[in-house]
């Protein structure tokens, strides 16, 4: 099988449909994304089907707030649809265009990027460009960081808009190690004088899925073709070695490798358990948030990569058949806004990485951003630092297939 | 009138399923338009053999299907030679009800939660008895040869075979048999195997096939406990299904159709199993041994019951502690303290769940209800039994739920249906119906018919005589009927998941979602919250009529 992604394989098949340019037009003829009150307007008593991975009920419980927000704020009817991973919804748009239906799609809003987002884009089934044009976009201060209009060296050109920021982290139990391994190579040669103690989330798991873009990054001397569309021949010579290596490292997993946990949940879990004492999270709150829970002992540290892990933003779009656009755009604006995105951060509630500009904030708002320091199970700012940009969204299929059937059978 | 419900109660059952197995087998050989598929073609067929490991998830597959009714089986039996009439037996009676309505999905977590490395019974020996500070590092859950997934199955089964074996025999007058047998110097556990065993065993030949469909086929527990490098057939077919290459839908056909031939080897292997067991059976009676293997066979049939009801009861208990326990760091055997937190955080994600759940499980009872009273009652005034076979009831058993609901999938995406809850009832009735015709009949048909023939005699009408004589006194046994259709709805998990497209969920479509993602404490609060329902059910089931007929002994000894 070729190691040909998604993308083309997606955009292969809608070859076969006559091309419609869909995207740009649609809204309801009245509605205008200059004129917001009007905008509010059209979406008062609509239901917004919000599909977004709802594999942790941090999330899926500030979904619930949002929701009781939306419907008391806007009369918004936020329904959030749980897809266990992305690529679900893709495929439902997809699925819809190609039995013709238009404008009657059953996803409104959809929590999306990297190559989900590359596959819709390219393949004209995104609602657009609308997300600039939200009142709060300017709080992420889009012109000092660019990567709010890049989603994995994708041009975003407002097609989505960007929601929370998330980047790899490591954590262990400082009850059982001293200091943790602090590379790639040296968690090869931790496993070895420690097995049993590690493992990483089956691709296409994201969390798997980001463990080996790391380790690629890492032993291919982040190698630039890492950062243009994958071919046979580069993919090839750039994973070659991270294959060595996984072959070297499985054996020193947990259940010796025969098994692989399915989510950064289950990780975790099983640090909970005892069962490992290291582990990965794309949350950098994660630990701390754990810890503050319960699920992890207080003994938890978090801490990054020496030559820093990925790091990214994750956004909002709505397809280009989603029946409630109005209400999508309403909502999603409610998300970025300075009080969704306070909540959000807060370690009682998502504990996720705001992707406003905080410095831009005036006092007050800023102190509800700071609720994580000067706990030891927190990630320090300093590490945080240090971060790698995402391979391009190509790369993450071929690498999951290729996972896949590499060691998908034991 | 009546008789067009009893022809719409076939149609409904056998029309889908017939129709959905055919249709799903287009897009398996390249025909299927929405996707550009116009040309006939075996290039699925290719691909599906050419994915990796396909080989031994059909052997797993099959394997499950063969060993879980074969032990599960054994261990019925060996339990009903053994302790028919004993103190135990009564008291099992009384639970294999109650047991029969824990959902698969849930029993399956609490299995989970009780087996694993880091589970409650690892906790409760260490560090005592194994000396474990930290858990062992053991693939036990999700093993590769799926040997946690074959007890789940079998601890499941057990107690549907035994309701179905408790339910037969009667028929059999066991009672003279033994005595006659006991006579001629038989011990009793022989005796029961002798005499009693082959005549039970072509009664409940149906639902023993129905467990080898299901065991081979299938997705929650197989999702919960089944091996994961690489997973059981029917999880591969579901995650094809799932996955955003929609060209992955002709492979996922192709799984489907090999998922019904897998199922069907392993039913055409039970059936040479039925036929060197009754080869078996013929040496075996004919040798006349008298005493040889009843002290075996009396050890392991007392056991078995007790064991599995034990690994039920344990499993129980793991959901129950995880569902109201704070930090819990292993080797302790308790949490470290106690907490309503994960019901108080799961409060408001439970509501719309439930709220589907109750709708979808009453609306589909309700309509089975009418069907099959209304079929049961025409077979009543016409005076002759219903000229269907019974296999046909039993159709949404005995082929793969995912073959014929990927069929039904296919055909509304040809039709550009949207997924609605109307859709989602449909799908559960097709499971629904079955199990209240059969837990209805019985009752139905033993009801004097001198009852209704006094009521004519007093000058009632046919329909007088229904609503004022029949129905009250089959209050109970249409109350059972009611439970066990809604504890069905109430556990399925495929037919939800693939009808409802994911905008309509049940507390068990979400608590399996919730497999991967999920602490244990939530799942626990998911799971209790998914056995209680049925649980609640049979309890009203159990209660009403007692209620009802507070005034009447008769018709409390009647129950």
């Amino acid at each position: 099988m070729s190691v040909f992604s998604v993308t083309s394989l997606l955009s292969r098949k809608l070859l076969l449909l006559p091309v419609l340019a869909y995207a740009s037009l649609a809204m309801s003829q009245n509605s205008n994304l200059s004129d917001w009150s009007a905008l509010e307007q059209e979406a008062q008593g609509e239901a917004v089907y919000f599909n977004a991975w709802g594999g942790e009920p941090r999330i899926n419980a500030y979904l619930n707030w949002v929701a009781v927000q939306l419907s008391q704020r806007y009369e918004i009817d936020l329904r959030h649809v749980k897809v266990a991973d992305t690529s679900e919804a893709v495929a439902k748009v997809v699925a819809e265009r190609q039995a013709g239906n238009d404008s009657n799609g059953s996803v409104d809003l959809l929590w999306i990027n990297g190559e989900n987002f590359a596959a819709l884009k390219k393949n004209e089934l995104l609602f657009g460009p609308w997300a600039e044009t939200q009142p709060n976009f300017d709080l992420v201060n889009a012109d000092r960081y660019p990567e709010m209009r890049e989603d994995f060296t994708v041009p975003t050109e407002g097609m989505e808009s960007p929601w929370t920021r998330s980047q790899l982290i490591f954590y262990y139990d400082s009850q059982w190690i001293a200091e943790p391994p602090r590379s790639i190579r040296e968690i090869l040669a931790w496993t070895a004088d420690n097995p049993g103690e590690f493992t990483y989330p089956r691709p296409p798991a994201f969390l798997g899925t980001t463990f080996l873009k790391q380790a690629v990054l890492e032993l291919s001397n982040k190698d630039p073709a890492l950062y243009s569309p994958v071919s046979d021949a580069e993919f090839e010579r750039v994973t070659k070695p991270l294959w060595e290596y996984l072959d070297a490292l499985h054996p020193n997993l947990l259940r010796t490798g025969r098994y692989f946990p399915s989510s950064a949940a289950e990780l975790r879990r099983l640090m909970g358990d005892g069962e490992t004492s290291l582990a990965m999270a794309f949350n950098p709150n994660e630990a701390l948030l754990s810890v503050r829970s319960g699920e992890l002992p207080a003994s938890v540290r978090s801490y990054v990569l020496t030559s820093g892990t990925i790091g990214n933003v994750s956004f909002l779009a709505i397809p280009y058949n989603a029946r409630h656009k109005a209400a999508a755009i309403v909502a999603s604006n409610f998300l970025l806004s300075v009080e969704a995105q306070a909540r959000a951060s807060h370690p009682d509630y998502m504990g996720s990485t705001t992707v406003l500009s905080i410095d831009d904030l005036d006092v007050d708002e800023r102190r509800e951003f700071n609720e994580t320091n000067n706990d030891p199970a927190a990630i320090s700012a300093g590490d945080l630092s240090r971060k790698l940009a995402e391979p391009h969204p190509s790369w993450t299929p071929a690498l999951e297939r290729a996972w896949i059937q590499r060691y998908s059978v034991r | 009138m009546l008789r067009w419900a009893s022809h719409s109660l076939i149609f409904l059952l056998a029309a889908p399923i017939l129709l959905g197995t055919f249709i799903a087998s287009l897009p398996a050989f390249g025909y299927f338009p929405p996707l550009g598929g116009d040309q006939f073609s075996l290039d699925a067929w290719r691909q599906l053999f050419e994915v990796p490991g396909i080989t031994q998830s059909v052997a797993i597959s099959l394997a499950s299907g063969v060993l879980t009714p074969l032990i599960a089986l054994a261990l019925v039996f060996l339990y009903l030679a053994s302790a028919t009439g004993s103190n135990l037996d009564l008291w099992i009676r009384r639970l294999v009800s109650p047991l029969l309505s824990f959902p698969h999905a849930a029993a399956a977590f609490g299995l989970a939660f009780l087996i694993a490395p880091s589970g409650l019974l690892s906790r409760l020996l260490s560090p005592g008895l194994t000396g474990w500070e930290r858990p062992p590092d053991l693939l036990i859950v999700n093993d590769t040869w799926g040997l946690s997934l074959l007890l789940g199955l079998i601890v499941k089964e057990v107690p549907f075979l035994l309701l179905m074996s408790l339910a037969a025999l009667p028929q059999l007058q066991p009672g003279p048999r033994i005595e006659v047998a006991r006579s001629l110097g038989y011990r009793p556990t022989l005796a029961w195997l002798k005499v009693v065993a082959p005549g039970l065993y072509p009664l409940i030949r149906l639902p023993v096939i129905a467990v080898i469909v299901f065991a081979s086929a299938t997705v929650d527990v197989a999702l919960i406990l089944g091996p994961t490098l690489p997973p059981t057939l029917s999880v591969r077919v579901l995650a094809w299904f799932n996955d955003p290459d929609l060209s992955f839908r002709f492979v996922a056909a192709a799984g489907a159709l090999l998922q019904l031939g897998t199922s069907l080897l392993a039913v055409s292997i039970w059936l040479l199993l039925e036929k060197s067991f009754a080869l078996l059976w013929r040496f075996w009676l004919s040798a006349g041994g008298r005493n040889i293997g009843e002290g075996t066979a009396f050890v392991i049939g007392r056991s078995a019951m007790p064991t599995v009801l034990l690994v039920i009861a344990g499993s129980l208990v793991a959901l129950l502690i995880n569902a109201f326990s704070g930090p819990w760091r292993f080797p302790s055997s308790l949490p470290s303290s106690w907490t309503l937190q994960h019901w108080t955080n799961s409060f408001q994600d439970l509501m719309t769940p439930l709220s589907n759940t109750l709708v979808i499980s009453v609306c589909s009872t309700v309509i089975a209800l009418a069907l099959v009273v209304a079929t049961l009652e025409s077979e009543q005034l016409s005076d002759r039994k219903l000229s269907t076979p019974v296999w046909l009831l039993y159709l949404p058993l005995l082929i793969p739920q995912l073959v014929f609901l990927f069929g039904i999938i296919v055909l509304t995406e040809f039709a550009a249906w949207q997924a609605s809850m109307s859709l989602v009832i449909f799908g559960h009735l097709l499971f629904v119906i079955p199990y209240v015709f059969l837990s209805l009949s019985e009752a139905y048909r033993q009801l004097d018919p001198r009852w209704s023939q006094v009521a004519s005699t007093l000058g009632a009408s046919q329909f007088k005589s229904f609503w004022r004589i029949r129905m009250p006194l089959l209050l109970a046994p249409c109350l059972t009927a009611v439970a066990i259709g809604m504890a069905i709805s109430i556990s399925l998990f495929l037919p939800t998941q693939l009808l409802g497209a994911g905008r309509i969920t049940t507390i068990t479509s979400e608590a399996v979602a919730l497999t991967s993602g999920a602490s244990r404490n939530l799942i626990s609060v998911w799971a209790i919250v998914q056995l209680s329902l049925p649980m609640l059910g049979f309890l009203a089931a159990l209660f009403i009529p007692k209620f009802v007929w507070r005034n009447r002994i008769g018709m409390q000894e009647a129950r």
